[in-house]
């Protein structure tokens, strides 16, 4: 009986192997533009101008990879992406722990209201605001600045959200308790509560650092000065006309570059990604 | 002070002031600044005159704008589908744990960490004319090569394959939380009617995640009628604009001819359109749980 039930399992679909197979198959085709594109980033420039197929031959090379120490373009553009990210990841923080506290635990005038309210603004998409936004910074002098990239995303209902979840979900008890001892709101949250959030802050913080990390139109239409770019629009401008230029050997090191910091924190901390995510989209 | 944390106070609303403010000034107040600056004659040195309707009009009428709807439209229906569909079957694949499904999921879901321009630029180094990935091996195939990226209908098309290399592990992560909440006994009562592996699927599988279903549908609409770099980086909305996507449109309008009350008004357009799909699938999905209960 049990044996029969779990061949009906879902899981064992992959009794009949098909469909896994098809899976191993779609990820060589998944995984053969990235090969390619790594086999482009470590052959000489003049010898991909003759012809790409000699990706397929000898000799290698690392040129391209130490092309890029010595750009310092590059390396300014990524240092912009660190600060701005990191910056933004830091502000997310704050601003979605201190709300999500009270939201979750404290009572105040219209506290459903504003909640719902905030709540609304999950369901604005970024080219709704982003026209006003420009002329706002435009007014106040903030483009090309790392404040102007750092701040349109600290609005982001997203992490009020998620932070609100996860204070609900510890225990009311442990505040309790620390009422007794008379603690201030502002000590629960401090001493009690927030040590309780930590991995929860790690999720919506590897999450909010990797959405700064990887913006485009914001940084495309706010940083105009070639030495304002974050990496990502860097990448971009030298895209855009790649022939004459750079050569494909030297833009493939750098996209491989750029990627790498994004995918070793997605190789470390994989899960947290999955479940931000996927709860974020849950909403 | 004890009391402070069951009493309403005023002072417990400053834990969400610093926010409230960010959202305030940032969210809040440009989403009405935009529908204002819709129905003004706005351009690079500010705001002008009252102008109605107006922007709206010259929008509605502007060609651009209509092929640029028609390929937006185009893309989501044909995206979406298959995002869904893929998204389900490899969730559906995937879904038991050994070393190998592990590592695929982690696979299919790594090239969403990455940002549009090394996507774009992973992409456009497969569909370059000459020296892509796609030129070289129909050269070795001695197949005649097709120029992707400037050839109506592929672009489109190519740019389409790339968001879909994209975006797909979104899709496989919830149908993959889904298929865990499916309760067991759905199973052992279809073992019992010795139903075919096709039955359990079609019969127990998918009516027990339709809203899933339903839920990456909605999502993936949203996000894909906002399609926008990859086009931009891969084909710059070429050949002849047969892959300019509506946001694209926007940016050209507003940033780069910075006719900013049309770009606004083109924005709220989109906004709408994104509302209307989103509340309908939304009702549409309502709807379907009331009825099986």
């Amino acid at each position: 009986m049990s044996a029969d039930r779990s061949t009906y399992r879902p899981e064992n679909m992959t009794a009949n192997r098909t469909p896994l197979t098809i899976a191993a198959v779609l990820s060589v085709a998944m995984m053969a533009p990235v090969a390619w594109l790594l086999g482009l980033s470590i052959k000489d420039n003049m010898e991909l101008k003759l012809g790409t197929d000699s990706v397929f031959e000898l000799p290698y090379t690392l040129v391209n990879y130490l092309n890029i120490l010595h750009s310092s373009q590059v390396f300014g553009w990524f240092f912009n992406s660190l600060v701005v990210a990191t910056g933004q990841t830091f502000g997310v923080l704050v601003l979605s722990s201190l709300a999500g506290y009270a939201f979750a635990r404290l009572e105040f005038p219209f506290r459903r209201t504003i909640f719902v309210i905030v709540l609304f603004g999950l369901a604005v998409p970024e080219q709704a605001v982003i026209i006003a936004r420009h002329q706002m910074f435009n007014w106040a002098g903030l483009h090309n600045s790392y404040v102007g990239l750092i701040l349109p995303d600290l609005s982001s209902a997203l992490g009020v959200f998620l932070m609100t979840q996860f204070f609900k979900a510890i225990p009311r008890e442990i505040d309790e308790a620390a009422l007794l001892d008379n603690a201030s709101p502002l000590r629960i949250f401090w001493k009690v509560l927030l040590p309780l959030t930590l991995p929860a802050q790690a999720t919506l913080g590897i999450f909010t650092f990797l959405r700064a990390w990887n913006d485009y139109w914001w940084p495309l239409i706010s940083a105009t000065k070639k030495e304002m770019f974050t990496l990502t629009i860097g990448i971009a401008s030298s895209q855009i006309n790649f022939a004459q230029t750079e050569g494909l050997g030297f833009l493939s090191a750098q996209a491989v570059f750029a990627s790498l910091p994004v995918l070793i924190v997605y190789l470390i901390f994989q899960r947290h990604i999955v479940t931000a995510v996927s709860g974020g989209a849950v909403k | 002070m004890a009391e402070s944390y069951r009493r309403s106070q005023w002072s417990n609303g400053l834990f969400v002031l610093p926010y409230l403010a960010v959202f305030v000034v940032l969210l809040a107040f440009p989403l009405f600044w935009g529908v204002w600056l819709s129905l003004h004659k706005v351009d690079l040195f500010g705001p002008g005159r009252f102008v109605g309707l107006a922007n709206y009009g010259r929008v509605l009428v502007d060609p651009v704008f209509l092929q640029a709807l028609r390929n937006t439209i185009v893309f989501v229906l044909v995206s979406v589908p298959v995002l869904v569909a893929l998204g389900l079957f490899l969730a559906l694949a995937l879904n038991r744990t050994t070393r190998m499904t592990s590592f695929l999921r982690g696979l299919f879901f790594s090239s969403s960490v990455l940002s549009v321009t090394i996507v774009t630029l992973i992409w456009r180094f497969v569909f370059i004319p000459g020296d892509g990935l796609l030129a070289v091996l129909s050269e070795a195939l001695s197949v005649q090569p097709v120029n992707f990226l400037s050839t109506s209908g592929w672009s489109l098309f190519s740019v389409g394959v790339a968001t879909v290399w994209w975006c797909i592990g979104l899709p496989m992560m919830l149908f993959l939380a889904a298929l865990q909440q499916i309760p067991n006994d759905l199973y052992e009562a279809a073992a019992l009617d010795n139903a075919s592996p096709w039955r359990v699927l079609t019969r127990v599988t998918v009516p027990s995640i339709a809203r899933t279903i339903m839920l990456v549908a909605v999502i993936q609409i949203v996000m894909q009628f906002q399609l926008f770099g990859q086009a931009q980086l891969m084909t710059n909305g070429g050949p002849n604009g047969t892959s300019r996507p509506l946001v694209m449109y926007i940016y050209e309008v507003g940033f780069l001819r910075w006719d900013v009350g049309k770009a606004a008004a083109a924005s709220e357009l989109l906004f709408l359109i994104i509302l209307v799909a989103a509340m309908a699938q939304y009702v549409v999905s309502a709807r379907k749980s009331e009825a099986s209960e």
